[in-house]
């Protein structure tokens, strides 16, 4: 039963990885693109860590610390990559008619 | 075959479908940011294969490679930005 | 103070104090918990001598790690951000799905600023983590203590304030009870 609960998290976690990458492939201009890559994947290996936690519960620990390194460094990674752009002077994508 | 072994090689199929996209965009461009933007988001996803491969392959040893392919990848990708903004081609 | 580190982003005093290190080797020690997940008598004994010489390395870097409010409560304080900040990241992603998902693709993308009340780098930096992580907004630059963002459907002609409320208040009252 554990491990259905387990698989089935790492199967959302997966869905959030594809939802993320075909944000990718979707957005038209590439802050847009960043927004959604981060956001999902991010969700996505949460999701993956509780999955595996629950497969492996003696896991726990190291499972912890990668969940917390990724929520530290992914949202700064994304950051630097916008702010290069932003000073690159890479302006942002507009809707039609709106401005 | 388990139902649960089941629904972790669907999650395979998913995982390989995100990074096919994500190579996708890393193919097609346009631009060397959002290349960039691709490589970033590859590598987390390509993090939490490798969580989901230790469970898979029942070895915690991917934990660490885990663990130090994101901080490299991490590394990275600051590296690339950094070159992205101060503008060496 | 703020001549000392004329490169800095904004006015944020990035020296390291007694302060600064204590909070270093707190982070060093979870982390070797973390990745050694035991407490057998010589992990322990490896851990503090392995914490004590990383935290004497890195102490003349760990100005940023300064401005945490310690206090008892502090586990618990961040135990709330991270719940606050849980529930922003579910919403954010339902977010994503949709626009993702719909066809028509409903993005109205603009770049707003925000002010942000807290003074360290570690709260402003956590502060942009949170921002960039929850719906539709991407922290862009941090300076002084405006923040620029990318919103993914920005309202026509917003003002710092009302994008403030918007974006950034959440968050800082949840910060602000254990960063500065």
């Amino acid at each position: 039963m554990i491990n259905i609960l387990g698989s089935l998290f790492i199967l959302v976690g997966a869905l959030f990885c594809f939802l993320g990458a075909l944000g990718l492939m979707r957005m038209p201009d590439v802050y847009n693109r960043i927004q959604t890559g981060t956001k999902a994947v991010t969700l996505g290996v949460l999701f993956t860590l509780l999955g595996v936690g629950f497969l492996h519960p003696d896991w726990w620990a190291k499972l912890i610390a990668i969940g917390g390194f990724l929520l530290m460094t992914n949202p700064v990674g994304s950051s630097v990559i916008a702010r290069a752009l932003y000073k690159a002077g890479v302006q942002p994508w507009r809707a039609e008619g709106d401005r | 075959m388990t139902l649960a072994q089941g629904i972790q090689f669907l999650a395979l199929f998913v995982f390989a479908a995100a990074t096919l996209l994500g190579l996708l965009r890393f193919l097609l461009g346009p631009a060397t940011p959002d290349r960039l933007v691709a490589t970033d988001t590859l590598t987390v996803v390509a993090t939490s294969i490798l969580v989901f491969m230790a469970a898979f392959l029942d070895s915690a040893l991917y934990l660490d490679v885990a663990l130090v392919y994101g901080v490299l990848a991490f590394v990275g990708v600051i590296a690339l930005a950094r070159i992205i903004e101060t503008g060496h081609k | 103070m703020s001549n000392a580190t004329p490169k800095a982003a904004g006015h944020i005093d990035r020296h390291p104090s007694t302060e600064s290190g204590l909070t270093l080797l707190v982070m060093v020690a979870i982390v070797w918990l973390l990745l050694t997940g035991s407490l057998a008598i010589q992990e322990l004994v490896a851990g503090v001598l392995v914490t004590l010489a990383v935290t004497l390395i890195a102490y003349p870097r760990s100005g940023i790690l300064g401005g945490v409010r310690w206090s008892f409560a502090l586990p618990w304080y961040i135990l709330v951000y991270l719940w606050v900040f849980t529930l922003a990241l579910f919403k954010s992603n339902f977010d994503v799905a949709r626009r993702v998902l719909t066809p028509s693709l409903p993005i109205r993308p603009g770049i707003v600023q925000v002010r942000t009340n807290l003074t360290s780098a570690l709260g402003r930096m956590l502060l942009a983590n949170s921002i960039t992580l929850t719906p539709g907004t991407l922290t862009i630059d941090v300076e002084n203590d405006l923040l620029t963002i990318h919103w993914i459907d920005c309202p026509p002609d917003i003002d710092l304030d009302t994008a403030t409320a918007a974006i950034a208040t959440d968050f800082e009252v949840a910060l602000r009870r254990f960063v500065r």
